[in-house]
């Protein structure tokens, strides 16, 4: 069968939605990433729906219940680069899916996972030039 | 052969004079259209005419076939004269001031009586039809101007500043209903996307009422801005504006408000790192730090 693939990245997991959602395929990709979290200790989950050009309230649903388990083994979810139509359609089915983070793209949400994996006491040891890098840099 | 065919084929141009000199006694605009312009009107509408009663038993009931051309013409000639500033009414008596001129003339051809006046009642009916399509037509054309206007309106709108680096800026001005908060919104999300900035304010300066609908409509743009990683900042909300919605009992929620403008932007350059400095007097800083 079909399925998401997975990819570790340090402590955290990044998952790239390239082909069209259907329930089983979500089904799949909910069941192997509470498995990884777990079999990983992954601080972290990174989301990537920028080819994703449909969803239905199934699919929002599904990134809901994500976020909830992944917060629930101790991970925080980012979904990143959402479409402007998904993200109106989302809106229009009434799903404001206010437990996620998300971000504009995959660099964004990798700083956003940094900090607040940072913020909540699990900074990463010999990491800390890293988690500071997204605040200075940008001084006028 | 009816009397009005013959009328138009044997003296059409005595017929022609006289109807402009009704046309101008009645008091037509000559200040909106040449007098070369209106000659050239009525004959051609003289010429169609008569194309179309030619051969007819009766110039009442005639099949839209044979009036296709004229009613074409009418709807031209209404067209133009709508956007020349004519009423209505003047354009209608175009038409209606044909009467005299040819009824006068069928008085002359027709002798016996009760011909005369079925002839006169089959005229009177075909004129008025052909009138209202004058009206029908003008109507038309103002309809025409109004929905063009209300697109042009749409689109000049509705602009997606950039403000900074990550800051995108949507100065809001007018009324805001479905259609347009529609098109507001995927503009503001499309340009989002395609400048990756990470802050957008939504200045509503311009919006001169706020209504549950309305807010419903800010709501949603802010809720699918945050969905794809953008934060939302709602400005230039004047007091009444404040009153208005708390009155209406919308809960704003989280969205962060802000009373003008420069005060959006200064949260916005907080987020996103930036801070300004005022070079002036030596030592002094005027300028808002607003560094991380």
């Amino acid at each position: 069968m079909e399925r998401i693939p997975i990819l570790r990245m340090g402590r955290y997991l990044l998952v790239t939605i390239q082909v069209d959602m259907h329930d089983r395929l979500a089904m799949a990709l909910q069941d192997d990433l509470t498995s990884r979290i777990v079999e990983w200790e992954s601080k972290g989950v990174l989301i990537d729906i920028s080819s994703l050009e449909v969803v239905d309230s199934f699919i929002g649903r599904m990134l809901g219940n994500i976020a909830s388990m992944s917060r629930i083994l101790d991970a925080e979810t980012v979904v990143v680069g959402m479409q402007p139509a998904v993200a109106i359609t989302l809106v229009e089915l009434g799903m404001s899916l206010t437990g996620i983070r998300t971000a504009l793209n995959v660099e964004r949400g990798m700083e956003l996972l940094r900090k607040s994996v940072a913020a909540h006491g699990f900074a990463e040891i010999g990491q800390e030039g890293e988690q500071e890098g997204g605040d200075d840099g940008h001084q006028a | 052969m009816t009397a009005i065919a013959k009328i138009l084929e044997k003296h059409q141009p005595e017929l022609l004079q006289d109807w402009l000199k009704e046309q101008k006694s009645s008091g037509i605009r000559l200040d909106l259209i040449r007098e070369t312009d209106l000659q050239e009107q009525s004959r051609r509408f003289l010429s169609l005419l008569q194309h179309a009663v030619a051969g007819a038993e009766s110039v009442e009931n005639l099949p839209q076939s044979r009036l296709a051309d004229l009613k074409g013409y009418l709807f031209e000639v209404a067209r133009t004269r709508a956007i020349q500033g004519f009423s209505p009414s003047e354009v209608a008596m175009f038409i209606f001031s044909v009467k005299r001129p040819l009824f006068q003339r069928l008085r002359n051809e027709v002798k016996d009586q009760d011909s005369l006046f079925n002839e006169m009642w089959g005229a009177t009916k075909l004129l008025d039809g052909l009138g209202l399509i004058t009206t029908e037509a003008y109507q038309k054309a103002r309809e025409e101007v109004i929905s063009r206007q209300q697109e042009e309106l749409l689109e000049l709108s509705t602009p997606v500043v950039k403000l900074w680096e990550g800051v995108l800026a949507l100065p809001m001005i007018g009324t805001l209903d479905s259609n347009r908060t529609q098109v507001v919104m995927e503009s503001l999300l499309q340009r989002i996307v395609e400048t990756g900035s990470e802050i957008a304010i939504i200045d509503i300066t311009g919006v001169p009422t706020v209504d549950t609908l309305t807010a419903q409509y800010l709501i949603k743009t802010v809720t699918a801005a945050r969905l794809m990683g953008a934060d939302c900042i709602i400005s230039g909300i004047r007091p009444q504006i404040a009153q208005t919605i708390v009155h209406l009992g919308v809960a704003l929620g989280d969205v962060i408000t802000k009373a003008t403008l420069a005060d959006a932007f200064i949260i916005a350059l907080q987020r996103t790192g930036f801070s300004i400095h005022r070079k002036h007097k030596q030592g002094q800083n005027f300028g808002m730090n607003t560094g991380a």
